[in-house]
């Protein structure tokens, strides 16, 4: 395997240091370093991060293939400086069985652009009603330790205790979407000032705190691990902080777009801006920047939803919710969280790489850069500034709200188990990677 | 003006009052012996309606035909839209047939401004109702039916009238256009309606909000009364009809309550014996029948006013030259 | 503001060609005109034609009722709905068109203008009475023919014949709205301008500046 030397790197941000990668390994850290044979790469001026993880994303292979699949979804991710992603179990058929889930990490393996962890069902069909079987999807190939219903509520109190406190046998975690289902009925929106001006059905803000506030109780008594999918609300800030300060094992991610995004955009009626859970307003945006940088949100997660264009070129009552995000992810955590002021590159790497990795207990990612980890990196350009091209992708869908957008950062390369998955900027080629990682 | 008619909250002041006005005018010929005017000749409106209205589409119908348009009905029901066709592919149809105008009628709230900001379709955009949002020619309607009543004569807006709008107003697409349009003319709105049934966030609208209909009659010059489902009372918005009609319908007692040169409106189609009784409905001062004549009006003055001058049908190049440098 | 839009070179200044009293006589002679060829005048209805045309329909009203020693029905007609030349500017205000009470079944309309030019006006202002109802005849009386039809058009009643050519504007000035009476004629650039260009200029002058010049219909 090739030995690489990525020279004046900052370290999370941190002075100019060189990298000495072998064997998929960080060899060595230091200032001049040298090695006979190894491919330098200049790295001056980059910020040098552990890959990514991302805990929510949506690949959509098997089923959707029209939308995504692990293929394109992983060299997305790469694309975005990511080294591992938890591939969401509401593909078709369901991720509800070991076998599905099996499939998915197979042809994650077969891709090579980044690792792909499956997210297994809670319950069978996400129907809510009936677990599935949470205990094989663990002692499979893909050893899921993350499960979810996402998409859907497990709205039953009785099925998500169960749920909860099985998963204890195996250091599983719930991931929940929060959603009270009736409160929810045909909703389109955040319901507020703007929903009641366009005349679309609200999506109330307690709908997803309802849920918080139950489940977090909930895992208390059974002495289990939450994880509160894509937060989106002041008040779920304020239940998470409350549940942390109990000392309870509640964790919980936000998603770029909520970061950034307000209910304001969907004005324009543009479907792009429809996504579950909604844009809410300014206050909840500035609440969730605010939880993220002071820990109580540990994880940014994508929530990466590709949809086909028909999905989005459409009324917005019919159209699909979702955005794509692994490709921009950093660039809006570096405009909304870094440039601010809110957090530095350390934090960075704590919130979308130590933590989401420790979450969902996935070993191998989320490590300290340092002599002996596996050499998952990422390379960032913070100085650079762009627009949002959608057409240059590397998803297979194009459903961004951040078109045309200026964003600041760019992933220079992505290393996983020391092999490139990115080099200037872009994926390298499907035959470079597939089979090269161990 | 601009160039579609999608929210009441498009019209200026002086739009609003010139389409006031040109309706005058229409009406005049509407008043006729030969109802016909040879303005729109050669144009091409489309009536798109992917919900059932008769009302409402014959109502667009007469005005497009008094104006001489050539007039096309598309409606869902028994056209490839029921089939799936999305409203890109029908609008991208419509486009190709040389509409100069599109009326349309849809489920979904925003399809109009979809349509209108979309590429798919260079004609005029008119909202004839979507969803749960607009119905800005009801509103115009209404605006102009009071002016008649209220404050006659041309150039004159509403200023200092007090217009109650009762009933569903949180699923009212003719409640958010005549409160948009209403705050324009300068008119005071007061909206009533039980607490279940007003939006979240109304508090950022041009209006008051009452939920005793009693406390609002003796301070109202016009009395708009809305339609209220009867479905809605399996979703738990109010109890029963019995206490509906009891706490905000109008009976000959609170009409009573009105002062006397108050009128009673109604966009229609009422349910007599829920939010209003058949003795209310059928007094001289309902103003139904009216609205139904101001209508053909009112969208005579709309359409003469989109499409009676220069369209971008007629300098494609040059307006899309100007519009791809905005 | 400049009351001729001139923009070509060295434009020939606007000079005077009827002033008040001269338009005060005209419209005297028209009414008297009228009176003769209409025997008494007893079924006809004025029709002025928006805008100045209805000034000069009331002022010939008042001299008809001098004359004849009775109130003669006066109306006025807004013809934009009728205009051939309506996709060629934005969309138009519209006057007020109104036909007096007895209608116009029978009468003799007499239509009244200021300006006859190329006779669109009058062609569209025909084919709106023939939506109005049905006269027994039509008559024309403007206040100046200026030549140059464009239409099997004439005038009943002529105020004054003013050979012009197509480079010149002609202006008509009433008290009403222009706070004096005359009629001007001028230079103007014509050639130079598409019909557009003198279309969107026209409208200009209608809607904002009525002092602006009268321009080919």
């Amino acid at each position: 395997m090739t030995t690489r030397l990525i020279r004046n790197a900052n370290l999370l941000g941190q002075d100019p240091q060189d990298v000495l990668i072998a064997d998929g390994v960080v060899q060595q850290i230091g200032t001049g370093l040298t090695a006979d044979g190894a491919t330098e790469l200049d790295a001056t001026g980059l910020v040098l991060l552990p890959g990514l993880v991302d805990l929510h994303t949506h690949l959509r292979e098997p089923g959707r293939e029209d939308a995504e699949t692990v293929h394109t979804g992983t060299r997305a991710a790469a694309r975005g400086g990511y080294t591992a992603v938890h591939a969401m179990a509401n593909t078709f058929p369901v991720a509800d069985t070991a076998g599905v889930v099996e499939q998915v990490w197979r042809l994650g393996r077969a891709s090579g652009y980044c690792d792909v962890q499956p997210v297994g069902a809670v319950t069978i069909g996400l129907e809510g009603k009936k677990l599935a079987e949470l205990g094989a999807m663990h002692d499979s190939a893909a050893g899921v330790r993350v499960f979810s219903d996402d998409g859907k509520c497990v709205d039953d109190a009785v099925i998500m205790r169960r749920a909860l406190e099985y998963v204890k046998a195996f250091d599983g975690v719930i991931a929940q979407h929060a959603q009270e289902p009736r409160l929810t009925e045909g909703a389109q929106m955040n319901e507020g000032t703007v929903s009641g001006e366009l005349g679309l059905a609200g999506w109330p803000a307690v709908a997803e705190e309802a849920i918080i506030a139950r489940d977090v109780l909930l895992a208390a008594h059974v002495g289990s691990r939450l994880h509160v999918c894509h937060v989106s609300t002041a008040g779920s800030v304020e239940i998470i902080r409350w549940a942390k300060a109990k000392g309870w094992d509640v964790t919980a991610e936000v998603t770029p777009h909520h970061l950034l995004l307000t209910d304001e955009l969907v004005r324009s009626y543009d479907p792009v801006y429809k996504v579950n859970p909604p844009l809410r307003t300014e206050a909840d945006v500035m609440a969730l920047r605010e939880a993220l940088a002071d820990g109580t949100i540990d994880a940014v997660a994508t929530d990466h939803a590709p949809h086909p264009a028909e999905d989005k070129d459409c009324e917005w009552a019919v159209a699909a919710m979702g955005m794509v995000g692994l490709e921009t992810a950093l660039s809006v955590v570096q405009h909304t969280m870094v440039d601010t002021g809110l957090m530095d590159w350390a934090g960075v790497a704590d919130r979308m790489s130590f933590r989401p990795a420790r979450i969902g207990r996935l070993a191998g990612h989320g490590r300290p850069v340092s002599p002996g980890e596996p050499a998952n990196l990422v390379l960032v350009d913070p100085a650079y500034r762009g627009t949002v091209i959608p057409e240059s992708f590397a998803t297979r869908s194009r459903n961004t709200p951040y078109r045309g957008l200026d964003l600041p950062g760019q992933v220079r390369a992505t290393f996983l188990r020391g092999v490139p998955t990115v080099l200037d900027g872009e994926p390298v080629a499907p035959e470079a990677v597939a089979g090269a990682v161990a | 003006m601009k160039r579609h008619l999608v929210s009441a909250a498009d019209l200026s002041h002086d739009d609003a009052l010139l389409i006031l006005d040109t309706a005058e005018e229409m009406a005049q010929v509407s008043a006729r012996a030969v109802k016909k005017l040879p303005t729109l000749r050669g144009r091409t409106v489309v009536n798109l309606f992917f919900e059932d209205s008769t009302r409402t589409r014959t109502s667009f119908e007469v005005a497009e035909k008094r104006l001489s348009a050539d007039v096309i009905n598309f409606s869902a029901k028994g056209s490839s839209v029921s089939k799936g066709e999305s409203l890109k592919d029908t609008a991208l149809t419509l486009q190709a047939m040389g509409a100069d105008a599109v009326v349309i009628r849809h489920g979904a709230s925003g399809a109009p401004l979809r349509l209108a900001e979309s590429d798919w379709l260079h004609g005029s955009v008119i909202n004839a109702g979507d969803g749960t949002h607009e119905h800005p020619t009801q509103a115009l309607l209404d605006a102009f039916t009071m002016r008649r009543h209220l404050a006659p004569g041309l150039g004159r807006d509403l200023s200092g009238r007090r217009v109650t709008i009762v009933g569903d107003i949180l699923h009212s697409r003719v409640a958010r256009s005549n409160v948009l349009l209403l705050a324009t003319l300068g008119a005071q709105v007061t909206l009533v309606a039980p607490p279940t049934l007003v939006p979240i966030g109304v508090e950022s609208w041009p209006c008051d909000v009452s939920y005793d209909l009693d406390s609002v009659l003796s301070k109202t010059d016009a009395l708009m009364m809305l339609r209220v489902q009867r479905e809605r009372m399996n979703a738990a918005f109010f109890p029963t009809e019995r206490e509906y009609s009891r706490r905000y319908g109008l009976d000959s007692l609170r009409m009573g309550a009105l002062p006397e040169h108050a009128i009673v409106m109604h966009p229609g189609p009422m349910v007599r014996g829920m939010e209003i009784t058949a003795e209310v409905a059928d007094s001289p001062r309902c103003t139904v029948v009216e609205q139904v004549a101001n209508g053909v009006s009112v969208r005579m003055a709309v359409l003469y006013l989109l499409l009676g001058g220069a369209t971008l049908a007629d300098h494609p190049t040059r307006t899309n030259a100007e519009e791809s440098t905005k | 503001m400049t009351a001729f839009h001139d923009e070509g070179a060295a434009p020939r200044a606007p000079h005077q060609v009827l002033d008040q009293s001269d338009i005060a006589r005209v419209v005297t002679r028209i009414a008297h005109e009228i009176v003769e060829r209409a025997k008494g005048a007893e079924d006809v209805v004025l029709l002025g034609i928006h805008t100045r045309g209805v000034h000069l329909a009331r002022r010939l009203r008042a001299r008809l009722a001098d004359i004849t020693g009775r109130d003669i029905p006066l109306g006025a007609l807004d013809i934009t709905m009728y205009r051939d030349d309506l996709r060629l500017k934005p969309a138009r205000a519209l006057e007020h068109t109104e036909i007096p009470p007895g209608g116009i079944d029978g009468r003799l309309v007499v239509l009244v203008d200021d300006v006859l030019f190329s006779g669109r006006t009058i062609r569209a202002a025909l084919d709106a009475l023939n939506d109005i109802g049905r006269p027994r005849a039509v008559q024309l009386a403007v206040l100046v023919d200026r030549g140059h039809r464009e239409l099997p058009i004439r005038a009943d009643y002529v105020g004054k014949n003013l050979p012009t050519s197509l480079r010149e504007a002609v202006k008509v000035q009433l008290a009403e709205i222009d706070g004096g009476d005359a009629v001007l004629v001028g230079d103007r650039d014509y050639a130079a301008r598409s019909s557009q260009a003198l279309a969107a200029e026209e409208q200009s002058g209608d809607a904002e500046q009525p002092s602006a010049p009268h321009l080919p219909e």
